[in-house]
């Protein structure tokens, strides 16, 4: 079975192991501090899925089954090249992105543009993707247990006794942070940034106004897997990289992306940190299994009560 | 409309004959292998009358499990029969399916999709969380086989018939659910859903109903299923089958009513003949995906319909 194994139990995110040698004597404060700074890191990363989904979704009409896959391949990059070939972890961070870039490129040009006009067809497509990046994982990583990355920033900062951040993801958090301010930048301030932004909004009155739809919408597929591979790749050294790692990301980027409201970029940054900080408290005092049951409950109830999500605009048909 | 088709009823029966005899010149791999693959084909065919509303859910398989689940609780726990729990198992799904329209069907199309995912995920959920009674990721083990006059269940040709007989009562009542008045008013609910509702159509009741059936005959499927294997994990009713099902459906195309069948069919003999490539299987499930949705959009059973339409114009012009 495809997801076989991958439950909600063994969460690689939960970094709930953070200080195992001093968790039995935590005191409730240092849990819920811990839980606030751990919420926050986990935000960087839901963001970080979930807005690239959005991008693809707003843009194309595109649901894309193998967002969580890009992400997969971008930690198996790191995993390749830092290692298994040594590279430094930097540059091995930007070849990742690049070449899930090129995969996003691939799938957009001969995947997704030929089946614009259908979006089943396209959603199927993303599925075929998914099962051969899978497959392409395997065969990279072959069956052993799931591989690990020796963090490239060792070292950790120590607020106090009970509450440590270890460096590599305070890095992950500030460059999450950075790349979702870089996108708003983009997307706010230059021409190329508000074409998206139109077509997002009325693709056919963009495209009478001149704007290519082709180039805008392999811009936002490339855009969306980069991100995609820049949160693969951070999250490469500071947890577990196997071929269905993805399954987490989609379910989660799923939540975020309808909790936000489908094809709000801000709703999605919002509710990523707002999920994270739900998820990671209610995994702290409960389970790992609540948290991901009180997810889905949400999500379902956010569609039935406000299916434009917290920050989406009313659409009319 | 009725009229006896000759051509047709000597495939039926080709087809019934062959399938009678089949088990008694297979491996004892290849018996198992045809009894899921009877199973399926009713969870795909099932699927078909969901989709005739226009609506793809992703509950499908968890309401499978639902049967399965029920069917192995009750027979198990409580020592009903497990001649009774089979039909209780496909009731209990479609309880469940009722008791969920309300909420699921406010949402349409995308928003369905995802919404009928997330339910079903947390369903999934429960069975993991709450061990008692649902035995958490390891499931319920040992589940009683059926007995009738000392036949032995255990063995799959037996077992065999009875997944065809109860297979085939279910297909039929599939069919002339579909080719009836309520599968014509599925149909105008998908293509004409205010038309229909102009005329006096309760499209909600309609979505439900066709949910409703829907998820009774995967009840049963789910509990075929478990009596053959003997356990019950939550595994077996996750996303990656669903998504199958789905392959299955769109492979073989979900236009007609054989459409799905065929899907089940091919694909799975395919799997089963590459079974030697282990894990690297899903790989060719993904190009042939690919493939198929690019080059044949309305599946496979377009190309019997073209192979149909072949042979006609060959036999007028000759």
């Amino acid at each position: 079975m495809l997801y076989g194994h991958a439950t909600f139990h063994t969460s690689p995110y939960s970094l709930s192991g953070l200080n195992e040698a001093t968790q039995h004597e935590e005191l409730a404060v240092d849990l819920f501090l811990q839980s606030i700074v751990n919420s926050l890191i986990q935000g960087g990363f839901f963001a970080l899925w979930a807005v690239g989904m959005v991008l693809v979704f707003g843009i194309m009409g595109v649901v894309n089954f193998a967002h969580g896959e890009l992400v997969m391949v971008g930690a198996y990059a790191i995993w390749v090249l830092k290692a298994q070939m040594g590279m430094g972890y930097i540059p091995a961070v930007f070849i990742a992105v690049i070449l899930v870039m090129l995969i996003g490129i691939f799938m957009e040009r001969f995947l997704f543009r030929p089946k614009r006009e259908d979006p089943l067809g396209g959603l199927i497509n993303s599925i075929g993707i998914l099962f051969i990046l899978q497959v392409v994982a395997l065969l990279v990583g072959g069956t052993g247990p799931a591989k690990q990355v020796t963090p490239a920033f060792p070292g950790t900062l120590i607020l106090d006794e009970f509450m440590r951040i270890p460096h590599q993801r305070l890095f992950s958090l500030g460059v999450s942070i950075a790349a979702l301010l870089i996108l708003w930048f983009f997307l706010t301030r230059t021409k190329l940034g508000w074409s998206m932004r139109a077509v997002a909004l009325d693709r056919e009155a963009a495209a009478l106004q001149g704007i290519n739809i082709n180039r805008t919408s392999l811009i936002a597929m490339a855009i969306s897997a980069g991100l995609a591979g820049l949160a693969g790749a951070l999250m490469a050294p500071i947890s577990n990289i196997y071929p269905h790692m993805g399954h987490n990301v989609i379910i989660t980027a799923f939540i975020v992306t309808i909790v936000g409201g489908l094809g709000s970029l801000s709703g999605a940054v919002l509710a990523a940190f707002l999920y994270a900080i739900l998820h990671t408290f209610v995994t702290a005092y409960f389970s790992g299994t609540i948290a991901s049951m009180v997810g889905l409950l949400l999500m379902v109830v956010v569609l039935i009560v406000k299916p434009t999500g917290i920050m989406g605009q009313r659409v009319s048909e | 409309m009725n009229k006896f088709n000759l051509t047709q009823f000597v495939v039926m029966l080709t087809l019934f004959i062959g399938l009678i005899l089949l088990p008694h010149y297979l491996r004892y791999q290849h018996q198992d292998f045809m009894i899921f693959l009877i199973i399926n084909v009713l969870v795909v065919v099932s699927y078909r009358l969901m989709t005739l509303t226009g609506e793809w859910s992703l509950i499908h398989i968890v309401m499978m499990g639902v049967g399965a689940y029920t069917s192995a609780l009750m027979s198990k726990h409580m020592g009903v029969s497990v001649w009774l729990t089979i039909p209780l198992a496909g009731l209990s799904a479609a309880v469940l399916a009722g008791l969920l329209s309300t909420p699921l069907f406010r949402m349409t199309q995308f928003y369905f999709l995802i919404g009928s995912f997330a339910v079903g995920e947390a369903i999934r959920l429960a069975w993991i969380f709450f061990i008692k009674p649902f035995g958490g990721s390891s499931g319920i083990s040992s589940v009683p086989s059926p007995e009738l006059l000392g036949i032995d269940f255990m063995d799959p040709i037996p077992y065999y018939y009875l997944v065809l007989i109860v297979v085939s009562l279910c297909l039929w009542v599939l069919y002339r659910i579909e080719k009836s008045r309520i599968g014509l008013t599925l149909n105008a609910v998908h293509w004409k859903a205010p038309l229909a509702q102009s005329v006096g159509v309760n499209t909600w009741k309609y979505r439900t109903l066709a949910f409703m059936v829907a998820s009774l005959f995967v009840g049963i499927a789910g509990a075929l299923k478990i009596h053959y294997l003997g356990n019950v994990t939550p595994h077996q009713f996750g996303v990656g089958s669903m998504v199958f099902v789905l392959i299955w459906v769109i492979v073989g195309g979900y236009n007609t009513f054989y459409g799905p069948i065929i899907g089940a069919v091919v694909l799975s003999v395919l799997d089963e003949s590459l079974r030697n490539l282990n894990e690297y299987r899903p790989a060719i499930y993904g190009v042939l995906l690919i493939i198929s949705i690019m080059f044949m959009p309305k599946g496979l059973e377009h190309i019997s319909q073209g192979l149909k339409d072949w042979i006609k114009t060959a036999k007028s012009s000759s």
